[in-house]
This record gives C-alpha cells, structure tokens and sequence, in this order.
C-alpha cells in the first residue's frame, strides 16, 4: 500500500516506518504535514531561532577542555550543551516541537520522561508557549526524582505517574501514546528523543541538528579542520544525532556513540541496545531493541536514567548497520570516573548520561593509535540534576 | 479438528438474520489451565467465533484492562510457547473461527513466514496486528496469502474513504471497526460518531463489519447491529469478571457463562 498521504516513509535502509495503530495514522498524517510545511516558513524560522537564543540560551560553546587534553595526550573539545537553559539539549527539541504545535492549533502538550530533563523543558516551553503539559512518568521514576517532578508542577505541567508494567521510561512512551490516541485533536505528543513512528526521528533530528551545525562551523574556526573523532551518549539517541548530523557527510570524521553499559554488557542489568540488542519493533519503528527469545521487551538498567531505555532510534540502527557510526558500552562504573575526572580537571559538572560519553573519550584517547587526535564530546547535559544519585554511588551522605 | 471460515459464519447469520458475537481473552489470563476453561466456557454459551490475544509487555492500543491481563497472564507463566499450544488446545475443541490479536515484534521475533506456517498448522482462522497499518503490511500479507490466513485490519472514524478503499483491498475475514477513539476498554455509551462510520464503511465494500473497542453490554450490541454491523466484539468486559472474580472460580466461570448468554441473545434481533 502506498502512502499517498504523506511526503517520506520514515524509512532509514529497513529500520523506522510507522508501526502504530490504526487509530494514530491520521495525526501522524497531519504532523508530518505541518513539520515539512513550517520548517521552510520563515516567521516560524524566526520564531524558532528567537526562542533557541533568547530562551533557551543558544549557540553554546565549543569548549577547549586544555587540562583533560593535556592529561591524555588528545585534543579535547566540548560542546556546551550543559549551558542551555533546564540543562540538557533537550529544550532544543522541546522548542521546535512546541513551536510546532502552536502552529498547528494543538493547545496542549504531552511528555514522557524517565529522569526528567524532556519533562521539564516540555513544562517550561509549555508554560512559555501558554499551553497546557501533562507529563507521564513511571511511578518509579517519580519516586527516585522527586526534584524533578517539583520543578515540572512549577511550571504548570500535571505530572502523571504511571503504573503499569516496569514503571519507568518505556512505560511512560506507552501511557504517553495511550492519551493522545483519546486526545489526538488537541494534544502533540512532544517525543524526547530520536525514537518513535515517522516523523518523529526525522524531526528530533531536524530540531537537535543546531548542535552538529554550531559545532562543525566552532572547530573550522578553531582548528581549521574537521575533528577526528565525535562522541555522544546513545539512549534514544537525540544529542548524538544532533552532533552527528553536522558531520556525517564529512567521511573521514569517525562518529561514535556510547550506550549504556550499566552493571556490565555480560549482565543483563544495562541499556547497551545497539550492542546486545536484535531488531525488532518498539514505540512505532523497527530498530534495534532489548528484547527477550520470544520478543517481549526487556528491563534495562543504567545509573543514568537518560540512558535507561531498551530501544534506540532507527537512524542510530541504520548508522550502524552501515558502518557510518560505531557503538560502545560503557559501564556505571567508568561514567562515574569520568564524571569525577571532568569535576577535577575542568571544574564541569556532567550530567551522568553525558559521563558516559566523557569516560569513552578517556577509553579512546588513551589508545596509541588515537594520540594527538581531535576529539569533540557533545556534553548534552548537567549533572546537577544527578547529585543525590552521585553521592549514593560514592557512599557520601548529603 | 477442523476449522470453520468466517464467511460461512456470516453467510449463516445473515440468513438467520442475526449478529456475530465475538468474545476476547488473552491467553492464560489469569493461567494457562484457566484461560482454556473460560475459552472452552465461551464456545459453548454462545461465542460464534473466538478473538484470542497473545499477552506483550508494552500493549500500546489497549487501556488498564487488557494490559492487566497481560500481566496476570505472564505471572501466571505464559509464553509464547504456550499460546501456541493454547490455540491448539482450543482448536481441538471447536471448530469456530480463532482470530488472533497480537502485536507485530511478536510476530517479527518469531519469523513472520514460521509465525503463519505454525498459525495454519494449527488451524487459527485470523490475525490482526495491533500497532501494523496496511502501509508496513507488505511481509505480512504475503505470509498470511501463502499460509492461507485472513489478515484483519482495523478501520476507525478517523480513517478517511481513501486509506478505507485501500484497507478493504487487503482485508480479510471482516472489517473491525473500532467505535472509539481511544484504547480498548469498556465505556458507557457508544458514540453516535460509530453508527456513521458503519454505514460509511458499508456505502464502500460488502466485507463484513465487526465493532470492537469499548462495546460491553447488550444495548451496545444492538446500537451497533442496526446500524448495519454483522458483528460485535468484546474483550475488556469480558476480562474484567475475570480480574473481578480471581478468588472464586466457581463464580467467575459461572458469570462469564451468564455474560455471554445475554450478549449472545442480544445479537438476535
């Protein structure tokens, strides 16, 4: 059956598509319609690099980390994710797509969230934007993120615990769908990440792609060259599409994403999807997943909630299948290094999810073959949000 | 034994002059030994044709009921092993139509093509995937046309005359209408906005039409059939006397005898 309706099949090689019930299609239908229309329109253009400015606090740097660099022997560069307004790259998406359901009449707006970084910045947008947020998060997360929840009712947004199944992230994308399926003319359900049924990973990519786009024109100013490598953590995969994007044209620069290791890749207690992972169909596209012999999908677990999440998005899936990108485990042991290495020898606090990608750039530079490289690690978040969690792992009692 | 088609049940009750009743249970909900009893329970007070779910960890169409028989059915030890040999159990015992409903990375798990190979070996009627749309049904249909089952598909109000036309190009069995906007599970009332749409389906093909998704008692039924449905599916009532009544079986199976007689009889004028 063809798909008349609508402008692309979502398709990366055989990964993504649009796996969702019947009853979805036609607001998947209108969403994919208003992003390829308002993305070329210039008032939205201008609204939208408005509030990416003004708001939530772009362009960031890209920050020559000189005293790691000289620890190992590479050249080291940030980008400044962590800088942005609520903390994370994720207000970049949250602005765009919040825009976006402005523009298409929605009045309100609907989240899933594990940690609840993608439930704040879709509350701020949403207060901003003078729309109403209901934000779905597991019963568990609730409990284990209370700060979080309170900074969301702050600004307005009705925090939803979810009860069913394993009671965190997954859960939540599944409550999440379930209202806007009975809600579908009012509501745009704001997705996090690079996941979900077409258009969603075209369009989180578009929103987070500012982030490759700065940081390829920051180092050709810098360096007047292209990096040798980009690392960025991989948990639906939003931050390290957004950097990816800005040079997965360019051939020679080598792209690696890091998942989440957790306890160990020989356990079953981690979110290393793309290592241990097969393909299969979750939240609305084929990719590859942490799935079970006859196909129920698998609890993960990781230190970083970011991360905590047995699916990946379809582009990473393609990426990978292809060779363009390369995916590596790193264990809740090595991001908690690593986060303590970044406090010590730059005075920056990274967000755990981010820790992760941090401890593979120490992995990597530490390889002979690697000394001397350039290295730029998209440093997508805080971690002032993770301190309670920090402080548990180190066994100090704040 | 051997299976009966759907069209030979809508022929027969088209002459009668009478709806389908279409019951819905997820397999091994709340075990595997009870679920069989209450699907054995069903044929024989009046089911004309069986819907039988396979349990998913994340059901993304289907409200509080059915995700609770999920889980139930998984604490009780289910696998997708054992639906297999449920469905075989079932067909053993009846020659009624089964349908299948499932989610698609069961089947992508398993192997589309083994997946109906097995369904036909057993003898299942129908399969309707949850979270598939036609558009991504290519692999699937070509399985369900070399193993010679029906595939089913939904169609909503908000499904428009063109994705309609080209639904009913690959459907079989019978249409299944969801009266709601939402998830499954039992409501009220039925909305006006499904009378509507079963005619507007009707002005299109002559497949049969059976109405699913918040369908629970008599009037219901009734609702739907004048409005020209040949049929009516129920789930989430049904597994709500089940959840309802774990503790006493006796009750339980007794109950679900009376609810299906009633929405049986509703179906005959």
């Amino acid at each position: 059956m063809k798909r008349d309706n609508m402008k692309h099949n979502g398709k990366f090689g055989k990964y993504g598509g649009i796996f969702v019930p019947e009853l979805l299609i036609p607001a998947i239908e209108e969403l994919e319609e208003a992003f390829y229309k308002f993305k070329d329109d210039d008032k939205f253009i201008e609204e939208l690099n408005f509030y990416l400015k003004e708001f939530g606090g772009r362009p960031t740097g890209l920050y020559y980390a000189e005293n790691l660099s000289k620890k190992l022997g590479c050249k080291i560069y940030l980008k400044r994710e962590d800088m942005l307004h609520t903390g994370a790259h994720k207000i970049n998406n949250a602005i765009g797509q919040g825009l976006l359901a402005k523009y298409m009449g929605k009045t309100q707006l609907i989240a899933e969230t594990g940690a609840g970084q993608h439930g704040i910045a879709t509350a701020v947008i949403g207060a901003k934007l003078g729309m109403d947020v209901k934000v779905f998060m597991g019963s568990t997360d609730v409990e284990r993120q209370k700060l979080n929840v309170f900074r969301m009712e702050l600004s307005g947004a009705e925090v939803i615990p979810v009860d069913m199944g394993s009671k965190t992230l997954k859960d939540s994308i599944n409550e999440a769908f379930r209202y806007w399926i009975s809600n579908l003319d009012t509501t745009h359900y704001l997705i996090g990440t690079t996941m979900g049924p077409h258009p969603y990973p075209t369009m989180v990519k578009y929103f987070q792609s500012v982030i490759g786009k700065e940081a390829r024109k920051q180092i050709l100013e810098l360096e007047g060259c292209l990096p040798d490598t980009v690392i960025a953590c991989v948990g639906g995969g939003s931050n390290a599409m957004g950097i990816f994007s800005g040079f997965v044209d360019d051939e020679d620069v080598d792209l690696i994403g890091v998942e989440a290791g957790g306890e160990g890749t020989e356990t079953l207690e981690h979110g290393a999807t793309i290592t241990k992972g097969t393909e299969g169909i979750l939240h609305g596209s084929l990719s590859i997943i942490l799935q079970t012999e006859e196909g129920q999908i698998r609890e993960t677990s990781s230190v970083s909630a970011g991360l905590d999440y047995p699916g990946v998005g379809p582009e990473h899936a393609y990426l990978h299948s292809i060779n363009r990108a390369k995916y590596v485990p790193i264990n809740n042991n090595e991001a908690l290094e690593a986060l303590k290495l970044l406090c010590e020898t730059e005075g920056i606090i990274p967000a755990l999810e981010s820790s992760h990608a941090i401890a593979y750039a120490v992995k990597y530079a530490k390889k002979e073959e690697n000394k001397g490289k350039t290295i730029i690690v998209n440093l997508s978040g805080r971690g002032d949000k993770d301190m309670f969690t920090v402080a548990k792992e180190l066994g100090v009692e704040i | 034994m051997n299976k009966v088609e759907y069209s030979e049940i809508f022929e027969k009750s088209n002459q009668s002059n009478e709806g389908i009743f279409i019951p819905f249970i997820v397999a091994g909900d709340p075990d595997y030994d009870t679920s069989l009893e209450i699907a054995k329970l069903l044929v024989d007070n009046g089911a004309d044709a069986l819907e039988i779910g396979f349990p998913f960890s994340d059901p993304v169409a289907d409200g509080a009921s059915v995700q609770n028989a999920d889980i139930r059915a998984f604490n009780g030890g289910m696998t997708i092993k054992k639906c297999f040999k449920f469905l075989k159990e079932l067909r053993e015992y009846t020659d009624k139509p089964i349908g299948l409903l499932l989610y698609y990375n069961l089947v992508y798990k398993f192997g589309i093509d083994k997946f109906y190979e097995k369904l036909k070996n057993i003898g299942v009627n129908a399969v309707l995937i949850a979270d598939l749309p036609p558009e991504e049904a290519d692999d699937v249909m070509i399985a369900a046309t070399n193993h010679n089952l029906e595939q089913i598909f939904i169609v909503s109000q908000a499904t428009n005359n063109e994705r309609l036309k080209e639904i009913t190009k690959k459907v079989g069995g019978f249409i299944y209408i969801a009266s709601v906007m939402g998830t499954t599970g039992a409501r009220a009332e039925v909305e006006l906005n499904t009378t509507e749409l079963i005619k507007r389906i009707k002005e299109h093909t002559t497949i049969p039409t059976c109405v699913g998704f918040g369908i629970s008692k008599p009037e219901h039924v009734k609702k739907v059939l004048s409005a020209g449905a040949d049929g009516a599916i129920v789930g989430s009532a049904l597994i709500n006397i089940i959840a309802d009544n774990l503790d006493n079986q006796d009750e339980m199976f007794s109950k679900i005898e009376e609810y299906v007689k009633i929405m049986k009889k509703s179906t005959r004028g």
